[in-house]
């Protein structure tokens, strides 16, 4: 018979490496499946100095690697691949992977997160990569000496709209209210930043140019007045969703797609928890998903106490 | 796979006969650099039907904006000097998607 891991648990950014941690710890056998890069959305942010301890060292992927060799210390096993489904049938669960392969195991963790939101505008998809970006770290070097533009007012947005003053001329956040979601500290340091512009009660319309980005078309949403706003760049951070399609009809959610879990992170389904980014709740952070990691672990161990062992 | 920069790209990619696949990827790039063992994996596998190569825009900034790349991870196929298909973002760019965009252009 092929191995029966004691937890399997989907997905590699904070919450899943948590999760590992605090399984391996306590002896049980966890497996980490992520499809893309390890540390989640996570590994994608210089600027993460709220992770309590991280100050010295605030970059985001740095964390992320220290997370990650936490956990293969204590004995978390590894694979790249992307779960597309369950069986779970049996008490002994079956995962099913993208690349044909199935892997039993006795609980199943699902930490999967989220994704950016794309907001839909003309011009939005074909100037991807041409200008309109998700990932500040990834793109940040392009726009050296040139000028962006970032939409979104949530701690994202404005840490981001940070960081990209270490590179680009300047650049303007667009926000669709009078004041920003983010912590009032990041509010300050961007309010105080001479190359951060603020438009407020503006929202993007469209993003043109001829195969690259040339300018944005903004609307006030007060006086529905359009400007035409030339920038080199555009920078969406208009809010997250969650990765939890391929457990649709599986595990309860809301209409969004977050997936309902307890304090103690179980499901509507036994033996299945949910952690971090992709389920409900109100603050989705590094802090919380390692909790939520942490305590959706020490519960698939009480569950194969109580149900899988005489 | 072919370490692209601007003294050899042309003869290496639009001097070329046959498809040339160009992984544009950054130093601080987290998908790209996560993607990059998948990417030689299918060099090496696809290596005799089609160019690979890979450009490190954070050394040859100007080089992949004057190719209108501008965000990362972004995957070109250049067929005779033309660009014919190209992915970009890091959702879009898998193993998976890389792969089919090699075999729908060899
Ligand atoms: C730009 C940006 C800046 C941020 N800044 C901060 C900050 O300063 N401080 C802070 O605390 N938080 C910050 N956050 C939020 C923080 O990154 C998230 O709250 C956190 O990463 C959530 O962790 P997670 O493990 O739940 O999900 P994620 O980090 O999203 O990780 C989920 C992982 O699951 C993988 N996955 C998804 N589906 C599958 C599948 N089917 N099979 C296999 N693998 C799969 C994904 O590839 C991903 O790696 C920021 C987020 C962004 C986008």
């Amino acid at each position: 018979m092929s191995k029966v891991y004691d937890v399997v648990i989907i997905g590699g950014g904070p919450a899943g490496l948590s999760a590992g941690l605090y399984a391996s710890r306590s002896r049980m056998s966890a497996l980490i499946i992520e499809k893309a890069k390890w540390g989640g959305q996570a590994g994608t942010t210089e600027e993460l100095e709220n992770y309590p301890g991280s100050i010295e060292m605030p970059t985001g992927p740095k964390l992320m690697e220290r997370m990650k060799s936490q956990a293969e210390a204590f004995g978390t096993e590894f694979v790249k691949d992307e779960v597309t489904g369950f069986d779970i049938s049996d008490k002994i669960k079956k995962i099913i992977s993208g690349s044909g392969k199935e892997i039993s195991t006795r609980t199943i963790i699902i930490a999967t997160g989220a994704q950016p939101v794309i907001l839909g505008i003309p011009g939005e998809m074909e100037l991807r990569g041409k200008g309109v970006s998700y990932c500040a770290t990834c793109d940040a070097d392009f726009f050296a000496e040139l000028e962006v533009v970032v939409v979104g007012g949530g701690d994202a947005a404005v840490e981001e709209a940070i960081y990209l003053t270490k590179f680009a001329e300047k650049v303007t956040i667009v926000h669709r209210r009078d004041e920003f979601r983010a912590a009032k500290s990041i509010v300050e340091k961007a309010i105080n930043n001479d190359k951060i512009d603020i438009m407020w009660d503006t929202v993007p319309e469209e993003i043109y140019g001829d195969g690259i980005v040339e300018g944005i078309k903004l609307r006030n949403v007060k006086t529905n007045e359009i400007t035409d706003f030339r920038t080199d760049g555009v920078f969406m951070f208009v809010g997250t969703k969650p990765i939890s399609e391929f457990v649709k009809g599986i595990v309860e959610m809301d209409p969004k797609g977050y997936i309902k879990a307890d304090e103690e992170m179980r499901t509507s389904v036994e033996g299945i928890f949910a952690a971090g980014d992709v389920r409900i709740k109100s603050l989705r952070q590094v802090v919380t998903a390692a909790a939520d990691g942490a305590i959706a672990a020490v519960n698939a161990e009480k569950y194969i106490e109580k149900n899988l062992e005489h | 796979m072919i370490e692209l920069n601007k003294d050899n790209f042309d003869e290496e990619v639009l001097q070329a006969t046959g498809p040339v696949l160009v992984d544009f990827w950054g130093e601080k790039c987290e998908p790209c650099k996560a993607l990059m063992p998948d990417v030689h994996a299918l060099a090496e596998k696809y290596g005799d039907k089609m160019k690979m190569c890979k450009l490190n825009t954070t050394q040859n900034r100007r080089l992949a904006i004057g190719q209108k790349v501008l965000g990362l991870p972004t995957f070109i196929v250049y067929k005779n000097g033309e660009k014919v298909k190209e992915i970009s973002g890091a959702e879009n760019c898998t193993m998976e998607t890389v792969e089919n965009l090699i075999k729908e252009n060899i």
